[in-house]
């Protein structure tokens, strides 16, 4: 079973759909115990850092992830949900997050050469890094769906970047912690084949 | 590099397409849901369903297929027609849109803008706007872009950007339908005034014409159009090949 950490915020309806649409048994919980039944956990994501860092600190959920993360679950972050995984952000603010990651989460704008829109919004290639098996169905240059202001620059633990006027991180992760920046389950059959591959 | 979308439009009517749509290989092709699948089997980068129901029952149908079709095609949907309060953002969201787009609901109150961003961020909001010219000037029309409003249309993409729109879609009244090329003249102005995403609409007759549109205005992120896609005349896995060998960025796998 997966769990798809629901902290109040985002809208989580295409991702139980894509985790159905291949055949996973899917429960949405903001319940630790659920959590600790699970076989791998999601932690989504979609707003501002800074209060979604408070609901998880709240409601005990960020607690609840690192240890199920620590005991060695896999365990996915995908877009805020991936910033999340690191030491914090400078999203308005300096913000703490799970420190599941080393490295902080930066505005794109120190990154890209100017002209360039913000957020960055669209599809997007992915160029790796390093392959992981959570790519094992990707290829290089695959384009995904991409919709962000804030990265998570220059971290030791990229797996995979993006080029956007300059170098974006678009995954990361050490061991069974793992982000994506982009939404693998917007990102066509491309995105099932992440997902899949987590799943596996 | 971001690459150029292409957008395939479906008018919904009573939870079926309208506009007739002649394609082989597909069982209903009024369906939502089947015509949905093939273009995001077919290489679309993103789907607006656009509800034209007046009534309470076709709106009801029209949620019911958008949960059928967000179940099963995974890449982004923005939804619009008729949006103009914060519980219709509700509605097509929980049925598993991505983005709404607003038009006449913002002329009405523009400070929908301002709420939805908030609420929901502005990644999610979408702006379109029926322009056409007149003496001399951009206008924006509304009520199904009968009736002049008077706003001039550059001012008024302006101001809803700074209220939080995410992106805006501009339908040229004077090339929609023409299929004649989009209206770079109008374009060139918008994306110029604006700094988000700016979808061009209206007047594409082939995909000449998107190669057109991409070349001429480089800050233009994406193509929508309609009947053009429903009836076979522009493939857009054969667009996107076109614009890959023309040097313009473009998403060729799926």
């Amino acid at each position: 079973m997966i769990a798809v950490v629901d902290y109040g915020v985002g809208n989580l309806f295409s991702l139980r759909s894509s985790l159905e649409y291949l055949g996973q048994t899917v429960r949405v919980t903001g319940d630790p115990a659920v959590l600790a039944q699970a076989d791998r956990l999601i932690l989504p994501g979609v707003g501002a850092f800074g209060d979604a860092a408070r609901q998880l600190r709240d409601s005990g959920l960020g607690e609840a992830v690192c240890r199920e993360a620590d005991r060695g679950k896999p365990l996915l972050g995908i877009c805020l949900g991936m910033q999340l995984l690191f030491q914090g952000s400078l999203e308005f603010g300096v913000h703490r997050g799970l420190g599941l990651l080393p490295g902080w989460v930066r505005p794109i704008a120190e990154s890209i050469s100017p002209g360039h829109k913000v957020p960055h919004i669209g599809w997007n290639a992915l160029h790796f890094l390093r392959r992981v098996p959570l790519f094992r169905n990707t290829q290089e240059g695959d384009c995904v769906y991409f919709v962000h202001s804030f990265h998570a620059a220059s971290v030791p633990d990229a797996l995979a970047v993006t080029d956007y006027g300059g170098v974006l991180t678009a995954a990361a992760g050490r061991d069974n912690i793992l982000g994506c920046q982009f939404h693998p389950e917007k990102s066509g059959r491309v995105g099932l084949g992440i997902l899949q591959a987590f799943c596996e | 590099m971001i690459t150029k979308r292409i957008i395939p439009c479906l008018d919904v009517k009573d939870g079926r397409v309208v506009k007739g749509v002649r394609f082989a290989g597909l069982n209903d092709v009024a369906s939502p849901v089947e015509l949905a699948q093939y273009y995001s089997d077919h290489g679309a980068d993103e789907l607006v369903f656009y509800d034209i129901t007046a009534s309470a029952e076709g709106r009801a149908l029209f949620t019911d297929i958008l949960t059928q079709t967000a179940r099963r095609v995974f890449i982004p949907l923005t939804v619009g027609g008729g949006v103009s309060s914060l519980a219709d953002f509700e509605r097509v969201l929980a049925c598993g849109a991505d983005k709404v787009s607003v038009n006449s609901g913002a002329l009405r109150d523009p400070d929908l803008i301002a709420q939805a961003a908030r609420r929901y961020g502005s990644q999610c909001v979408v702006l379109s706007a029926d322009i056409r010219r007149v003496s001399g000037r951009f206008h924006v029309f509304w009520g199904g872009g009968r009736r002049d409003t008077g706003l001039d249309a550059l001012e008024w993409l302006r101001r809803v950007v700074a209220l939080g729109a995410g992106e805006v879609v501009v339908n040229s009244m004077d090339t929609d339908g023409v299929q004649r090329g989009f209206d770079l003249e109008l374009l060139q102005k918008v994306v110029e005034a604006v700094d988000v995403p700016v979808i061009a609409s209206g007047g594409a007759g082939s995909a000449e014409d998107f190669l057109t549109l991409f070349t001429a205005l480089p800050r233009v992120d994406a193509g929508l159009a309609a009947s053009i896609f429903h009836f076979g005349q522009v493939r857009i896995q054969d667009l996107k090949q076109q614009m890959a060998a023309r040097g313009i960025p473009t998403r060729l796998g799926l």
